[in-house]
């Protein structure tokens, strides 16, 4: 029986996976900025821009609120996570504030398009390197007495967080190549894309390959979500191959979210492993009760605003 | 420069950098919703050059207000995380409130960027006010987070943890009220006089831009009454300080001595007698608390709080004395735009708003020192074990100059050049 403790996690990694999903799909955009290529160059460039612009903002929020409801829920795992990944999360905030206001100084005739390329390529592996280093159990409930490098570097410099990071990025790129397929208007634009997803699908199965091989112990995963995501990753390709984009976005989600779900559950209990489980770190319940109360009456107000966001500028009618 | 100290400036830079965008964020939207409900009333198209124009400079400030105030909401966990750690479960409450009203400011700035041509003009225009509600909102939350910090309550305190807490108790904390009306009309005021600022400056230029008039008048309508409304809501404030964090009241008036009938020092060698007593408690003969209650290790900063106190109420009393003066001509149905003195004054007004808002947060954190959780926890306690913190303060310092130095280039392109000028 789940405890009011898990579905708080719950809900904190659902709010991940609308990050991953929309936001990171805003920094895939960033990476095949960096990437536009052929004749078709600058229009790739336009397009991204176009389909980031009105959301990226919106998109960005469900990081914060992933990192509010985790310290007031589980206020021991962030304490520990600031501790341990400092370098890490402070390195991805200098991406995410180059990416973001390089962004809007780009659209307004500032320039700054290679800062907003390269932060995109960058923020992401940082992310990842930092989700890496937890799930590994690298981050310990109270820091280490040592040296610094022993305290602070090595539990995110490792082989296995990097490889999560560049996982993350071909994950992002992938969605957003995806995503990509349903903004281009002009057929040209909308293969362009449609080659790079099917690309940087078979990358993101490597990097899955990778990311499972280099685990540090072995790997916890349930056999069950592996299946149903490579089932999903096929829907994926096999819609991409057939052109059916609408079909190919709705399974390059959901092929993310299980990725993103596979990593939670693999490692429940645990919050930070080795040594904070979701009941440990949990605090008390009062705030537990009045958090949860807050996000359901957050959401009624939230997802009617999204929706209509999505329908204004994301609608597949003025296609 | 020590760890805590580096930390410290980390947090004073992060902030100070935020609460700009942050206050603009907050007070743009509702000129843009003023300056499209004159258009849609007069069909005149300077008004839906304005509107335009604003919403295309809020778009740059948001973005960079975005992005820094997520910086913010790390720092508190990679700076303080033992801080967080204690108080996450009390003060989480706001921030969470906080989240969903930044979502629906995000969501509605987005249609109303981008949707000009996408919605109706009734939705875009609902779209402005939703982004001015949840922007103030945001505001306000934050502010009662920050609140709870000065006077903390829901809990109670054994071997240094919480127990009993009560998050609903915590939000109602005394100074919530005082400190929220206090940051709201310090937004309002310091936005509304800034933009008017700007184009009595370009007025002074160019009298007969029709451009610079409108936006004098709609930066002046938010800007003005909320000048003028402030010195009240400081008084409130002030004697909220006097009773619950008395050491506070005396670094900012430099009272080092507990005294009846004390008296306020301006500057070196100004006093007034009596004044302080009166105002902190409306009564000549109170007793007010000097610096000599406490400790020594637990004074402020007493100089720095004080010079900052005397910059806010200084530049706080300017902009209040400017607004009466703009109220005054409005009352007497005065062209703004032929009264060149009013427009000096105004244009020297611009930036004064927002240097007694940086003022008064010195004041508000710096007189806390050195607790972060008044009376519970101390700063230096709270502060990440890591090592060499004078590294990413330096970093975020240079990165915010830079940022800041490319924003003003953009914004003076943006909307100072007016089309008739």
């Amino acid at each position: 029986m789940p405890s009011l403790a898990d579905a708080l996690a719950a809900i904190i990694l659902a709010s991940l996976t609308a990050y991953v999903l929309l936001g990171g799909a805003d920094f895939g955009g960033g990476v095949w900025d960096l990437l536009a290529s052929g004749p078709r160059k600058s229009c790739q460039r336009d397009l991204i821009a176009h389909a980031i612009g009105p959301v990226w903002e919106a998109n960005h929020v469900w990081l914060i609120l992933a990192m509010v409801l985790l310290f007031t829920c589980f206020p021991r795992a962030f304490a520990s996570i600031a501790i341990a990944l400092h370098v890490p999360l402070t390195l991805m905030l200098v991406g995410i504030v180059l990416r973001g206001s390089a962004f809007v100084f780009q659209n307004y005739g500032g320039g700054g398009g290679r800062v907003f390329a390269i932060a995109s390529l960058v923020t992401p592996v940082l992310l990842g390197v930092s989700v890496g280093a937890v799930a590994a159990g690298a981050v310990p409930a109270r820091v280490r007495d040592g040296p610094f490098v022993v305290s602070y570097i090595d539990p995110w410099f490792t082989p296995f967080a990097f490889a999560v990071g560049i996982f993350a990025l071909a994950c992002f790129a992938f969605l957003a190549a995806v995503y990509l397929t349903l903004e281009a208007r002009e057929p040209e634009l909308q293969e362009d894309f449609r080659q790079r997803a099917m690309i940087s699908g078979p990358a993101v199965f490597a990097m899955a390959v990778i990311v499972l091989a280099l685990f540090p112990q072995a790997p916890p995963v349930n056999q069950r979500v592996v299946a149903l995501t490579a089932a999903a990753a096929l829907g994926t390709f096999w819609s991409l191959w057939r052109r059916r984009y609408q079909l190919a976005r709705a399974a390059a989600a959901i092929q993310v979210t299980l990725i993103v779900w596979g990593w939670g559950i693999a490692q429940y209990p645990y919050l930070v492993p080795p040594d904070l489980t979701i009941a440990r770190a949990a605090a008390p319940r009062i705030t537990l009760e009045l958090t949860l109360i807050a996000v359901l009456a957050g959401a009624v107000v939230l997802f009617p605003s999204l929706y209509y966001l999505m329908r204004v500028f994301k609608g597949t009618n003025d296609h | 420069m020590s760890d805590v100290l580096a930390a410290r400036s980390q947090m004073a830079v992060s902030l100070a950098f935020h609460i700009i965008f942050a206050v603009i964020g907050i007070a743009m939207p509702v000129l843009m919703v003023l300056a499209e409900r004159r258009w849609q009333r007069t069909r005149d198209p300077i008004y839906l050059d304005l509107a335009k124009r604003w919403a295309r400079g809020t778009a740059i400030l948001f973005a960079v207000g975005a992005v820094s105030g997520t910086v913010l909401s790390f720092e508190l966990g990679l700076l303080w995380p033992r801080f967080m750690e204690l108080a996450g479960p009390i003060i989480g409450m706001p921030f969470s409130l906080e989240g969903f009203a930044f979502f629906t400011e995000a969501i509605f700035l987005g249609v109303y960027l981008y949707g000009w041509e996408k919605v109706s003009p009734r939705a875009h225009l609902l779209a402005g006010v939703l982004v001015a509600l949840s922007g103030a909102a945001s505001g306000i939350f934050v502010v009662i987070a920050n609140a709870w910090m000065n006077t903390p309550t829901g809990f109670t305190l054994t071997n240094g943890s919480f127990s009993a807490i009560d998050p609903i108790a915590a939000m109602g904390t005394p100074a919530a009220f005082p400190q929220a009306l206090h940051m709201t009309l310090a937004a309002y005021a310091a936005t509304g006089l800034g933009v008017a600022g700007i184009h009595a400056f370009l007025l002074l230029k160019n009298r007969t831009s029709a451009f610079n008039r409108a936006a004098l008048t709609i930066g002046l309508l938010v800007g003005a009454p909320a000048a003028v409304l402030q010195p009240i809501a400081g008084d409130i404030a002030a004697r909220y300080v006097a009773r619950r964090q008395p050491v506070k009241l005396a670094a900012m008036e430099g009272l080092y001595e507990t005294r009846a009938g004390a008296p306020i020092t301006i500057g070196p060698g100004i006093r007034i007698p009596y004044a302080l007593s009166l105002l902190a408690f409306h009564d000549p003969r109170a007793v007010v608390q000097g610096l000599d209650a406490v400790p020594r290790n637990e004074w402020p900063n007493v100089p720095l709080v004080h010079l900052s106190f005397d910059v806010m109420v200084v530049l706080g009393t300017y902009i209040a004395l400017v607004g009466l003066w703009a109220g005054w001509l409005a009352w007497r149905k005065r062209d703004f735009a032929t009264r060149r003195r009013f427009l000096w004054a105004l244009a020297i007004a611009a930036p004064c708003g927002f240097l007694a808002l940086e003022a008064g947060w010195m004041v508000t954190e710096l007189g806390r020192q050195p607790w972060v959780i008044f009376g519970v926890l101390k700063t230096a306690d709270a502060v990440t074990p890591m090592p060499g913190l004078i590294v990413p303060f330096t970093a975020i310092t240079l990165l915010y100059c830079a940022l800041g130095v490319i924003v003003v280039r953009l914004l003076s392109r943006q909307i100072v050049r007016s089309p008739q000028a």
